[in-house]
């Protein structure tokens, strides 16, 4: 039988329900007649053959349901018409459907927000050519303590000219420098790639080209491709500006492309894009840091290509020279080693851990949320119960009925489910617009088909579920007991008891299990605040300022403008400290060196350590504690004294108590000047409170003989403002115009303040912290409303025995206790199922803790006691009507 | 022989109805006339089962169906067999026969 035939005909029925009825009707009409007409025709009277025939035949209405309900029409017709009956019963009870629509709305809102978190975040690939192929080329190097390591030109050209498993390779870094030649300077973050990078990624180019391999070679005319937003920013948009020169950091550049406003790349910003044009005759083993990605040969693995880089490091070590006053041998001790892993990877993070913990509380908090709509309707089912029976009696099938109940239920769950996606944009919107830090792909989190079909698939399968427990408990309802039992039930069947208790038992456990997730975060949070981080992040502000050698040439002329620039900043009313430093708290530091002590032997290389430039008073105005020693001092950096400091972890490292290290000598390169160690600074935790204070040696911005360089002064530093006007636009124009007085011609970065900076390093917590605690508490409400509505139902039905109880001599407090202890003991239940649950989940968390154990006694006894108080509070609500019942009026309900 | 069973065998009427059909076109009360006089009173068909098999095998394409006026000038829907209807009947017959002599053949060997 062809399915189109079905269809075709299925559809002429749907649409044209009247005529086909009609068809049907007249044909058994007709067939009736007939048979009257033959039964006449043997000498029956009209009458008596038309009865006759029904007698025989069967009446003529119940002929033509058995003949309409043949063909799938007649199913889907069924359901409409369920639908309806369902939407009606919905419509007469505003009250019931509201509290099960909203509570579902939030339970799956909630959920469906999440879900396109993690489907922007984790699920979508990457917006660029077959991203799977793209890996990033991270290295390690255990020998220098190392984990995370950046690859080097010289491991760039070999791995693109050795490489087997690689269709291409490509460096990239990301800098911020000036741009001249446009309106005004302005200090603007950008990207160096080699010619690789671009056609890697395979995202077209909306005006001009690429970079070819020509631009990328050194000595060719330098060139630009402009990002899209700078270019709607600075151009307007002006389509013809390929061709047009800007001057970047002193060079002159042609733009040669703009970039779609789709591009993105990674999660960075920049302004524009500068081909690199690494020199491959002047590459030295050295010069780590620059990060890389390649794409792999189709099929390639990333075992593979890990593989293929482990062979061509050692052959890397031998083709390039070592940096001066280096051997071959210092970087084979280094012990590089590859540590790919996927682009998505790179971009995403750690992230992902805490996003599947929110979605597994959030799915709780829909469990929480089904099992009060369940509840609901076990007793709105109840309410029914008879007029169940009496169709039942009637002759409606168990299937009917179950299928009525379901779809009423289900109509609720996709009542829920629209509005809960109404819920989860809103809530997305509010999330994308707060931008929390540390959450890469944002823009990519929206309400897209995937999310739609997750929400749908929820909603039924919620609607589904909490509409089988009464459809289960009913459909089957014994026909006899439940018409004899009629409507006056003196109190409840055990058994309805049972359903309504597992299900609150099961809100309160729950509930329980996300309070102590939540308080665990809590803890978390107080801990961190609690760390001390070295520094003070209160009322201080930083600014950022290069001064390329284009601008001032000789580094001591440089140090002088820096100065210039400091003393005009402390010159400022309400300024009481500020200093130079090249690194900002939890911003990306500048590099690390080995320090080698004089006194210590070394056969191998030390481990790298972080580096600091900073100007005399920078510690003061840091509040970075000097824990031994003195401070640097002006002669100190313009005299080119060989002076260093150190951090107390580092001094206590080399020479074990931190106060011996003054006087010890220290360098980053044995070929260098001996540095004494004149301070010993308290420990800084600069990459974020939760990670250990890294080692740092710190050393005067202007400097003979380091690493390598004769004479070098730190040409991009920040400044460090601390002042009580913090927070006032004055201060931050006033910072900005001592910086400008001194040379107008210098591009200043943007002020912000440390406390800024610092909170970023809370993001993730305080982040999981807050959605844990959102969770927590739509748990905490839906499971109390539970919890209300059971004993305030039970309060309702037994209100004769209440009055009764009562009329006998009962005191208020008697029947009180009646219903307190039953709430009690429920959540009793609840709370040690929940207590069980916590201790079992909760170490789910732990890589989201600080400090706080997963089975933290003060959260559990907290949580616990918390929700026993409340859950005690909801049942003393409707107990107060219990107590407060007239016995006559009760006897006269019902 | 009120008590005898005048069912159709399962399974069967679409066949029965495709052979009434091919001696030519006829309407519902007539289908069922001729399937009780040939059938010697044996088969009884019950009217609702008879035309939900009728809209079934028109609906397969097995018939068509056209409202006509009767010779007493009564309106009824006259059904004519298609040429797949054809095909299926031949099938179904061969198709019965096979399994009824194997059912004989069963019965015969107990004796």
């Amino acid at each position: 039988m062809s399915i189109w035939r079905q269809l075709s005909r299925g559809l002429r029925t749907l649409t044209n329900r009247r005529l086909a009825d009609q068809d049907v009707a007249d044909e058994v009409e007709s067939y009736l007649a007939q048979a009257a007409e033959e039964l006449e025709a043997n000498g029956m009277s009209p009458d008596e053959a038309r009865r006759t025939v029904r007698l025989q035949l069967g009446n003529a209405t119940i002929v033509r349901e058995q003949v309409r309900s043949y063909g799938w029409e007649n199913v889907v017709s069924a359901c409409v018409s369920d639908l309806r009956y369902a939407a009606r019963r919905l419509r007469y009870n505003p009250g019931f459907t509201a509290v099960c629509v909203l509570t579902l709305a939030v339970g799956i809102g909630a959920n469906s927000a999440i879900f396109s978190v993690i489907n922007g975040i984790l699920l979508k690939p990457l917006p660029y050519h077959n991203p799977d192929e793209l890996i990033d080329l991270l290295h390690t190097a255990p020998g220098v303590k190392f984990p995370d390591a950046n690859p080097a030109p010289f491991l760039y050209f070999t791995y693109r000219e050795q490489g087997r498993t690689f269709q291409s390779v490509g460096l990239y870094a990301q800098t911020s420098g000036q741009v001249r030649g446009l309106a005004e300077p302005e200090e603007a973050q950008y990207l160096g790639v080699t010619a690789e990078i671009l056609p890697m990624l395979g995202v077209e180019p909306e005006l001009g080209r690429w970079f070819s391999e020509k631009d990328d070679t050194p000595g060719s005319p330098p060139t630009m491709v402009l990002m899209q937003g700078w270019w709607e920013k600075r151009f307007g948009g002006d389509r013809s500006v390929i061709g047009r020169q800007v001057t970047v950091d002193g060079t002159s550049r042609q733009i040669i492309g703009v970039m779609p406003a789709r591009f993105r790349f990674l999660d960075t910003n920049p302004a524009f894009l500068i081909p690199m044009q690494f020199d491959r005759n002047k590459a030295i083993l050295g010069e780590f840091g620059i990060p890389g990605m390649a794409r792999l040969k189709p099929g390639a693995t990333i075992e593979q290509a890990s593989a293929d880089i482990t062979r061509m490091i050692p052959i890397a070590l031998h083709s390039f020279p070592p940096s001066p006053g280096l051997t071959v041998k210092v970087f084979e001790d280094v012990r590089l080693a590859p540590k790919l892993r996927s682009l998505k990877q790179l971009l995403v993070g750690d992230i992902g851990k805490t996003l599947w913990v929110l979605m597994g509380t959030l799915g709780f908090v829909l469990l929480i949320a089904c099992a009060n709509v369940a509840n609901l309707l076990l007793v709105r089912a109840e309410g029914r119960h008879h007029e169940l029976a009496i169709r039942a009696a009637l002759g409606a099938s168990r299937r009917h009925i179950v299928r009525e109940l379901l779809t009423e239920s289900v109509v609720l769950g996709l009542l829920g489910g629209a509005l809960g996606l109404g819920l989860a944009y809103g809530a997305l919107r509010i999330l994308v617009a707060m931008a929390p830090a540390q959450l890469p792909r944002l823009h990519e989190i929206s309400i897209d088909p995937a999310v739609v079909v997750f929400t749908f698939a929820a909603a039924m399968l919620a609607g589904v579920s909490f509409g089988a427990i009464p459809a289960i408990r009913y459909a089957g309802a014994r026909t006899s007991t439940a018409l004899r039992s009629g409507g006056r039930t003196s109190s409840q069947s055990r058994e309805r008891h049972r359903a309504n208790n597992a299900l609150v038992v099961v809100q309160v456990a729950l509930a329980l299990v996300l309070l102590i997730g939540s308080g665990l975060m809590i803890r978390t949070f107080q801990t961190l605040r609690l760390v001390d981080p070295g520094f003070d992040p209160k009322d201080a502000l930083t600014m950022r300022i290069t001064i390329p050698p284009t601008a001032v040439k000789d580094p001591e002329a440089v140090m002088r403008l820096e100065q210039g620039i400091l003393e005009n900043i402390r010159a400022i009313p309400g300024v009481t400290s500020a200093g130079i430093t090249t690194v900002v708290p939890t911003e990306a530091s500048t590099g690390a060196r080995q320090v080698y002590a004089r006194d210590k032997v070394y056969r191998s290389v030390p481990p790298l350590r972080r580096l600091k430039f900073i100007s005399p008073g920078l510690l003061t105005s840091m509040r970075n504690r000097l824990i031994a020693g003195r401070d640097f001092t002006w002669s100190d950096t313009y005299e080119r004294h060989p002076v260093a400091m150190v951090s107390e972890n580092l001094a206590r490292e080399l020479w074990g108590d931190p106060r011996s290290g003054i006087g010890k000598q220290i360098n980053a390169n044995p070929k260098d000047l001996w540095r004494e160690v004149i301070g010993v600074v308290q420990d800084e935790r600069e990459d974020g409170v939760q990670l250990e204070a890294p080692a740092v040696a710190y050393y005067p911005l202007l400097m003979d003989d380091f690493d390598g360089q004769k004479f070098g002064v730190m040409r991009s530093v920040s400044y460090i403002v601390r002042s009580n006007r913090v927070g006032s636009r004055s201060l931050i124009s006033d910072v900005q115009h001592a910086a400008l007085s001194v040379s107008a011609t210098l591009p200043l970065g943007t002020v912000r303040t440390l406390q800024e900076i610092y909170d970023k390093s809370f993001a993730r917590a305080a982040f999981t912290l807050v959605m844990l605690a959102i969770a927590g508490a739509m748990a905490l409400l839906i499971g109390l409303v539970g919890i209300y509505g059971v004993i305030s139902y039970s309060v309702s039905r037994r209100l004769r025995e209440i009055g009764i109880r009562t009329a006998l001599g009962a005191r208020p407090q008697e029947v009180a206790r009646l219903f307190v202890a039953r709430g009690l003991v429920l959540a009793l239940i609840g709370v040690g199922c929940g207590l069980a649950g916590a201790v079992a989940l909760t170490r789910l968390l732990v890589s989201l803790l600080f400090n706080v154990s997963p089975l933290d006694p003060l959260t559990y006894t907290a949580a616990s006691l918390g929700l026993l108080i409340a859950a005690v509070f909801a049942t003393f609500m409707p107990t107060l009507r219990a107590m407060g019942i007239d016995p006559i009026e009760a006897l006269r309900v019902e | 022989m009120d008590d005898a069973n005048t069912d159709v065998i399962q399974g069967t009427l679409d066949m029965l109805i495709l052979k009434t059909l091919s001696l030519g076109p006829m309407h519902g009360f007539g289908i069922a006339r001729r399937i009780e006089q040939i059938s010697q009173g044996v088969f009884k068909i019950n009217p609702g089962s008879l035309l939900t098999a009728l809209q079934r095998l028109e609906r397969g394409g097995w018939l068509d169906g056209e409202w006509c006026v009767t010779e007493n000038s009564r309106r009824a829907k006259v059904y004519k067999l298609t040429r797949a209807g054809k095909r299926q009947l031949n099938d179904q017959t061969v198709d019965w026969s096979r399994r009824v002599s194997a059912i004989s053949r069963l019965l015969k060997t107990e004796a």
